[in-house]
This record gives C-alpha cells, sequence and structure tokens, in this order.
C-alpha cells in the first residue's frame, strides 16, 4: 500500500493505506485522532468537520491521497495548548453541548464560518448543516454570536 | 362571540388567590444568575453548632414524610460512605394515590439504593459511582451538584463515574422514564451530607473539639480560632475499620448554594475539545473495526455467504462471520470494513414483514379503532391523528466493543439498562452471566435508543467467532433503517359538550405494539405486584402510569390497543405523550374553537391546579401579540414526571410548504429545579425534537424496510429549522417541591403548539405528521 503524506494538528504524518481510504478511518483508526466522529460517512450529517488548509471539510468523504502535503486541523488542533480558541470559550460560556458527539463537527464549522466572516448573520449561521439531534442549535446560534463578539 | 367573551372574563375573575400564587412564583433562571458568587460562598457555610439563625431542627432529615434513607461507613484506608434504605422506615404509603411510571419504579429500585457509593480521597477529590447512564441528559452535572452541595465542596472536586452492570441492584441501574433525578435526589444527598458529618467530626477529634463547632466550606473543615484542614487531610482520619451507621441531617433547603443555580456541563471541557470517549474512543487493545452487512428486509436471516473467501482478501480485512443478524466484516480500519461489508454477496432469507408498507399499516392501525365510537345524535366533535414512526437516530449509531475469549466476556457499550444488557450478552455466547463485565460509556445520545443493548449482543457474538476483540459500529444506513423506531400511531379523538362545557372526553390510540423487553417490563411489574407480567401487559401498564390528562373534561377516558406487528420499536423520547398528548393538545384547540373560546384561556378554565396554570400564563405572556400576515400562534401544555411545562409559538406559515418556528416561549415547574441550566437544555432539545417530527422528520415503511437511510433524508431539524429567539422560563416549584422528571417532558407541548399555529395560520388542520411527509430523495440499495 502506498505512504500517505499529510499534515495534521501542526505535525507531519506518514501513514501506510490505499489512496482511496476516506481520511476520516486514517485519523480515527490508523493516527487515533478519535475527535472527530462518524454520523454518515457520506458528508451530510457533518460530525466529522474539521478544516483542510484553513477551510471545512468532512474527512469521511474525502480520499486519504486527496489530503498529500496538505494541512489537516481537527477539533485537538485548534486550541493553542490549555489556551482554548474563543469559539470553544463560547461554547462552554452558553453551555451548548448535550449528549456532545456532534460539538467537535460544529465547533469547526463555526470557526471555518468566522474565519469567513467576522460578522455572521442569522442567514449565514443557518447555512451551517451540521445535524445536532440534541437540538442545541439555539446555543450553537447564540455562541457564535457571543464568538463574533469576541473575536 | 359575546357569550364566549363573557366566559373567557368570568374565568379571569374566578381565581384571584390562585393568580397571586402563580405570581409569586420566582423565576429561577433569571434570578439565580444575578445573585453574586460571593453571596453564594457565605451562604454555603455551615456550623454543627445550634446557632440561632439555622438550628439543627430546621435541618432536613432525609426522606421525612416519603422514606427515609441511611447512610453507613464503609470499612476503607479513606473515607468511603455507603447509602441503604432504613429497614425500620417502611414508607407508610408505598405509591402515592395516583401513581405514574416513576413512583413505581422506585418503589422497585427501593430495596437496593443502599448500594451507591461515595468515596474521599487523600487529595480531597470525591469519587461518587453512578447507577445510570449518562446520555447527553447532564445527569452527572447534576448528581455532582447534590454531592457538592451537601459536602460543601467545590463542584470541580467531583467525578462522577458511571458504574459497570452491577445485577445485586436488580431493578436499580436503569435509565428512563425521566426518573433519575427523582430516584437519586435522596440518597445521593444522604450519602454525601454523611461524608461531610463524619469528616468534621475526623477534624473536631483531631483539634480535641467538639464536632458541634467544626465548620465545612469550600472543600475543608475550620475552627473558630482559624485552624482548618482540608477534606483531603482529614480523609484518612475519617475513615473507619468497621461498617457503622452515620447519623445524618440534610441541608435545609434555604442553605443551598448549589441546587437551584444554574450550572454548565462538569464535561463541557472535554465535550469541546474532542477530548469525551465515547465507546469507539476507547484505547481496548487489539480491538478491531468490526461492521456488519444486514438483510434487504427488517429482520431477515442469513442462508448463505456466497464470498466470503473473496472478502477476506480484501485489503485490511481480518476475517468474516456469519451472526444470527447479518454477516460481519473484521478490518484494520472502519472504511475498509465497510466496503468488504459492501461488497459481501450474500443469500438472505426472508423477514416477518417483508411485504409491510404505510398504507398496509396505516389501514391495520385504524382498523385496530374503527368501531371505537358509537354514533351519536348530541352536540359532539370528532378527531383523528396519525404519526409516522420516527427514527431515534442519535449522532452515534448504534455500537459496542468486546472482547470475548478464555471463556470471559469484557464489553463497553452506552447502555441505559446494564444489567439486562448483560444477561442478553451472556445467553447470546453461552457464558454464564458471573463470566461477562459491562461497561457503561457515556452515549453520543440515545432518546430511548440505549434501552436496547443489540449492538453489545453483535459485538460479543463477533468477537467470540474471530477470537479477537472487536469495535463494532452500525453504519447510519444501517442504524436509520435495521434500528428501533416510535412506534406508528393512530389516535381517535371524542368530545361531548352542552351549553359551551365539555361533558366526557374519549382518546382511543393505536399503535404498533412497542418493544418493552429491556429491563424496564420486569422493573414495572416488580414494584407493582412483584409478578411478572407479559409484554403486552407491561406496555398497558406503562400506558396508564403516563398518558394523563391534566383537564377536567368531564367524563375521561384513555385506552391504548396495540397491534402485534414484528416491528423493531421501542420507547423514543416522552413515549405515549410524543403523540398521545400531542394529539389531546391539538384537539383541545379544536374543542375550544368548536365552543367559540380562545384556545389559552379554554386551557386555562380546564387546567385543575394553580400550579398548572401559572406555567400556562407564565409561557402566555405574549399570547395574541400581532404578527405579520401568515403567521400564526399556537400553544400547548404539557404534564408527566411530577413536572408541567407550556409553550407558545410563533409559526411563520407564509409559505405552508416550508414553515418555520420564529420564536418560541417555554415555561417549565419541574418541582424542586436541580439544574436550571441543565432543565433549559432539556426543554430546547424537546422543542427541536418538536419542530423536526411535527414538520418534516418521518420514516416510510415499503417492502419491510425503512425507505430514509441518512440524515439528507429522515429530515431531523437543522439550524435553518430552527427558531431565532427561545426563552425558557424555569419555574420554582414551591418550598415543598422535590424534582420532578425533565428528560421527555420538553416534547408534548411544542409539537402540538408547533400543529395549533399551523392550523391557525393556515385554516387547515393537520391530521398526519408529520405534516409534510414528501419523499424527496432516491433510496440506498437494500
Amino acid at each position: 500500500m502506498p505512504d500517505q503524506t499529510f499534515t495534521v494538528n501542526g505535525e507531519t504524518v506518514t501513514v501506510d493505506a490505499p489512496d482511496d481510504l476516506p481520511l476520516l478511518w486514517v485519523l480515527r483508526d490508523l493516527l487515533g485522532i478519535r475527535g472527530p466522529k462518524y454520523g454518515c460517512g457520506i458528508d451530510v450529517c457533518k460530525a466529522c468537520t474539521s478544516h483542510l488548509d484553513g477551510e471545512a471539510f468532512n474527512p469521511c468523504a474525502t480520499p486519504v491521497a486527496a489530503v498529500a502535503g496538505r494541512s489537516v486541523t481537527t477539533i485537538e488542533g485548534l486550541a493553542d495548548g490549555d489556551r482554548l480558541h474563543p469559539v470553544q470559550e463560547a461554547w462552554l460560556e452558553q453551555d451548548v453541548a448535550q449528549c456532545g458527539f456532534c460539538q467537535p463537527g460544529q465547533i469547526m464549522a463555526a470557526v471555518a464560518l468566522l474565519k469567513r466572516t467576522s460578522e455572521p448573520t442569522d442567514a449565514e449561521i443557518d447555512e451551517i448543516a451540521n445535524v445536532c439531534r440534541c437540538g442545541t442549535y439555539v446555543r450553537i446560534r447564540e455562541a457564535i454570536k457571543a464568538a463574533a463578539a469576541r473575536m | 362571540m359575546t357569550e364566549n367573551a363573557e366566559h373567557a372574563e368570568s374565568v379571569e375573575h374566578t381565581e384571584p388567590a390562585e393568580l397571586a400564587e402563580g405570581a409569586e412564583r420566582t423565576e429561577l433562571a433569571e434570578s439565580v444568575e444575578r445573585t453574586e458568587p460571593a453571596e453564594l460562598a457565605a451562604s454555603s457555610e455551615r456550623t454543627e453548632a445550634a446557632e440561632p439563625a439555622e438550628p439543627a431542627a430546621s435541618a432536613e432529615r432525609p426522606g421525612v414524610g416519603r422514606r427515609r434513607f441511611l447512610a453507613l461507613l464503609v470499612a476503607a484506608p479513606t473515607l468511603t460512605v455507603a447509602v441503604q434504605l432504613d429497614p425500620q422506615a417502611a414508607p407508610a404509603a408505598p405509591l402515592p394515590e395516583l401513581p405514574d411510571l416513576g413512583d413505581v419504579l422506585n418503589l422497585a429500585a427501593l430495596p437496593t439504593s443502599h448500594l451507591l457509593t461515595l468515596k474521599v480521597a487523600e487529595d480531597g477529590t470525591v469519587d461518587f459511582w453512578l447507577p445510570r447512564e449518562e446520555v447527553g441528559q447532564g445527569l452527572t452535572t447534576a448528581v455532582a451538584m447534590l454531592v457538592a452541595e451537601e459536602l460543601d465542596t467545590p463542584l470541580e472536586k467531583v467525578r462522577v463515574h458511571l458504574d459497570k452492570a452491577r445485577p445485586e441492584l436488580v431493578f436499580n441501574q436503569l435509565t428512563g422514564s425521566s426518573n433519575s433525578i427523582r430516584s437519586l435526589y435522596d440518597p445521593v444527598r444522604t450519602a454525601a451530607a454523611a461524608a461531610r458529618q463524619r469528616l468534621a467530626w475526623a477534624a473536631a477529634l483531631q483539634w480535641g473539639t467538639d464536632p458541634e463547632r467544626v465548620t465545612t466550606r469550600d472543600g475543608r473543615a475550620h475552627l473558630a480560632d482559624g485552624r482548618s484542614a482540608s477534606y483531603g487531610e482529614l480523609a484518612r482520619a475519617a475513615s473507619s475499620d468497621r461498617a457503622a451507621e452515620q447519623p445524618v441531617a440534610l441541608k435545609p433547603r434555604a442553605a443551598h448554594r448549589l441546587i437551584g443555580r444554574p450550572t454548565s456541563r462538569i464535561d463541557a471541557r472535554a465535550l469541546v475539545t474532542g477530548k469525551q470517549q465515547y465507546t469507539l474512543d476507547l484505547d481496548i487493545p487489539g480491538a478491531k473495526p468490526a461492521m456488519v452487512r444486514r438483510p434487504p428486509t427488517l429482520r431477515g436471516t442469513v442462508r448463505r455467504v456466497r464470498n466470503a473467501a473473496a472478502v477476506e482478501a480484501l485489503p485490511g480485512v481480518l476475517a468474516v462471520a456469519t451472526i444470527p443478524t447479518g454477516v460481519a466484516v473484521v478490518a484494520e480500519t472502519f472504511g475498509q470494513a465497510l466496503a468488504g461489508k459492501e461488497a459481501l454477496d450474500v443469500e438472505w432469507g426472508p423477514g416477518p414483514v417483508d411485504e409491510l408498507d404505510d398504507e398496509t399499516l396505516r389501514a391495520k392501525l385504524r382498523g385496530a379503532v374503527a368501531h371505537g365510537f358509537p354514533p351519536l345524535l348530541g352536540r359532539h366533535l370528532d378527531a383523528e391523528f396519525d404519526f409516522a414512526p420516527v427514527s431515534h437516530a442519535p449522532l452515534e449509531t448504534n455500537c459496542a466493543v468486546a472482547d470475548v475469549r478464555d471463556a470471559r466476556a469484557t464489553v463497553w457499550a452506552p447502555a441505559q439498562s446494564p444489567i439486562a444488557a448483560r444477561k442478553a450478552v451472556a445467553d447470546a455466547i453461552g457464558l454464564p452471566d458471573a463470566l461477562v463485565e459491562l461497561h457503561v460509556v457515556q452515549a453520543g445520545g440515545s432518546f430511548g435508543r440505549r434501552l436496547f443493548h443489540d449492538a453489545a449482543i453483535e459485538a460479543a457474538q463477533v468477537s467470540k467467532a474471530v477470537r479477537r476483540p472487536v469495535r463494532l459500529m452500525w453504519s447510519r444506513i444501517d442504524d436509520m433503517r435495521h434500528g428501533r423506531m416510535r412506534p406508528p400511531t393512530h389516535h381517535k379523538l371524542r368530545a361531548t359538550y352542552a351549553a359551551g362545557a365539555p361533558l366526557s372526553f374519549r382518546h382511543r390510540m393505536a399503535s404498533v405494539a412497542m418493544d418493552v423487553r429491556h429491563g424496564f417490563g420486569d422493573a414495572l411489574t416488580a414494584g407493582l405486584t412483584g409478578l411478572p407480567l407479559l409484554g403486552e401487559a407491561t406496555a398497558q401498564v406503562m400506558f396508564a402510569l403516563s398518558l394523563r390528562s391534566p383537564y377536567d373534561l368531564g367524563a375521561t377516558r384513555q385506552t391504548l390497543t396495540e397491534l402485534p406487528v414484528a416491528l423493531p420499536t421501542g420507547s423514543w423520547r416522552s413515549v405515549y405523550s410524543g403523540t398521545g398528548r400531542a394529539a389531546e393538545e391539538m384537539f383541545v384547540d379544536e374543542l375550544a374553537e368548536r365552543l367559540g373560546q380562545d384556545p389559552v384561556a379554554f386551557r386555562r378554565a380546564r387546567l385543575k391546579t394553580a400550579a398548572q396554570r401559572a406555567v400556562l400564563d407564565k409561557a402566555a405572556g405574549g399570547w395574541g401579540r400581532e404578527l405579520p400576515e401568515g403567521w400564526a400562534q399556537g400553544v400547548g401544555f404539557h404534564e408527566e414526571y411530577k413536572s408541567r411545562t407550556a409553550c407558545v409559538v410563533d409559526l411563520d406559515a407564509t409559505d405552508p410548504k416550508a414553515p418555520r418556528v420564529m420564536r418560541a416561549v417555554i415555561a417549565v415547574d419541574a418541582g424542586r429545579a436541580v439544574n436550571p441550566r441543565g432543565i433549559e437544555a432539556q426543554m430546547l432539545g424537546g422543542l427541536t425534537d418538536a419542530i423536526a417530527t411535527t414538520l418534516r422528520a418521518g420514516l416510510h415503511l415499503d417492502k419491510g424496510l425503512p425507505l430514509e437511510g441518512s440524515y439528507s433524508q429522515f429530515h431531523y431539524a437543522r439550524q435553518r429549522n430552527s427558531p431565532y429567539e427561545v426563552q425558557v422560563h424555569v419555574l420554582d416549584g414551591g418550598p415543598e417541591a422535590e424534582p420532578g422528571g425533565i428528560g421527555e417532558l420538553g416534547v408534548p407541548a411544542p409539537v402540538a403548539a408547533i400543529a395549533n399555529a399551523y392550523a391557525r395560520a393556515t385554516g387547515r388542520r393537520p391530521r398526519s405528521f408529520p405534516i409534510d411527509a414528501r419523499i424527496d430523495f432516491e433510496p440506498f440499495p437494500r
């Protein structure tokens, strides 16, 4: 099997994996990076949302070969050591998480949105399609607005 | 209209006293947040001395007037306390006059309530083993608050562990029926209060003084002369080398500094950093990913695998194994297990419902109550409602880790009924129960799904077959199509009335039989009779204990008819009430209209208690406000689990094909509100469930299988369906209130509020849910 080399959370990694293996399983099963979650495998629930070169993407529907030489950031790479990202801080303040399974993806989606626009409108927040089965959307919206104000 | 207006007016004037009482209720969420932390800390200080401000007599005896719990010191190197029911103080009345599901479950759990354990370590950490499951409802946080409150220690010092399956707990390790805090409130506080008193005693011994002179605060014991010691320093001295009773007095409510204060989740940081470990995040050495190929129809069977060798030769695939529910592929990664399972060529046998589709099912349900009501000449209102089956669809799909080797089994799973799970695993792999260990792992959502342990059974079967530990995961498609579902239901309602007032109310509910074989039925029947009940009888008991009308509508009767159809059903958040009570709340709107009365005023006049009316009044504060063209308000009310809630929504139905809830006001009285912030979260979750299942989310059955296979097809609500503004008012249940249940309370009222708003906005009363049941997708291959 070919070697796949890319950067994840600032560290260069090389794994032995077939080109078409979805990146999610390379992260979770070969590298032990288990913050990104499986929820559908077809890029509709968005639970695995992470960043590829700074933009939101979904590793469950991205073959590992497609990230060769590129930079992947997962929820584990968002905080600066013990210092949380302002979006994570806002999540704590609003006490957003219930079961929490979708929240790494929700947070990464929110961070990507705030990179694109520093003051997102309600309509722009509506476009985040990540499923939260516990129904925390109201607090997610408040947390995104609070993080925007803070940043 | 004149007559109606008068009627409404007379209602407003009949109960000034009760109105005043309602107005006095304080709003915890707001008032508590304004309290300064310093003040709260000060009020937390307590002394053992009988000070005038807080005489010992005012301290609450555990379970006075209800049932009494005893605390025992356990022989251990550091302070360890266990709690048991006081055998001398059997409850005077085993059940209240009108028991609900939780009362009965509490009674079943009573004999084993003594097996709660709390330990104080030498670093001051407090460990508490919780015989329940955390599924996102915030239970570990609420329990940690109870412990920290009675121990006078910071919340951060308390660690709550999910207990593994402990068969000796019998009926006291079941998470369901919104009953956990109701059942744990007294025993958990008793354990912590006993530990605090023993620590104060140890400090007094050390300082050569009277224990009454020792105060406790922030995890330390203090003496007036300035001496102090941390709980960690006292933990060894406070320990006991033999079992002994420890007298306990619980804090009086006025001294609570943490209970009642909006508190964030204790696991919030782990949840937002990706560090929280769910079942498949656990590092179990050597455990390999496993997935199961399932039949093309529900509960079909495996006849033969045609290409096992070819699949075993695929990259990364380690083994193929047939189990009763399908064919498993074990691989190095889940990606490869999934590719392997899709490559399998299997000859399938039929299942029990291969021909079943929506139309047949609907006809059966309607047929079951077709002769429900006789023709009637007098004034009456009839209505019928249908609810589609709904997937639990927790975001974490069905999963478990199992290691079955050397005639022993260890299983890790999100399990709400771990004792039953352990037994089912043992039976499935032919081991004695005693050789199976089942660890309970925090779940990525449940909504009732984790009452079933099918993934644990499968993981054990696969591990046994391939002789290595496995991490078994269901694909989303399988989770939705082969998983459990809320049974589809049909409802027939009738009210008779005369002179503007209802005389009688009947509700006949037909449902596909709900599977309650998960330990729940055993607990229920033990609580009621000590005798086993058969499946259908269990369902009847559950129905009778849960579906209650809060209104005086004259002679009232609600009945359930269950159809034995072999669908994989299960209780779904709020169980019978999510459909049954929601249908009743829609019917109440229709009845009010028929009688020419306003829906809020009609409810207000018919509710039975001041507490109910206070909740309705709070939620309906903005009732009748001006809204844009095409919008309307709707109201719903629900009472269950000793809690009550009302909801008013503003619905934008400008495009009747794409309605959206724009605003919601929810009031909730959950008795003694342990954590108002957690209660608010549960109400927000119930609202979102209501938005999804009322407007757009339902399953379609076709040729023995749901068509829906992912969130792109089963339309659970997303951010774009969620309101821009929600207010949740947490009311205080009054000084004598005990905690009510909250996890499932929040669904029925908003389901009805949304449907009622839709009717008012469009002029069309919805009869079938979800309102928009279009199939807008190409189903996945079977």
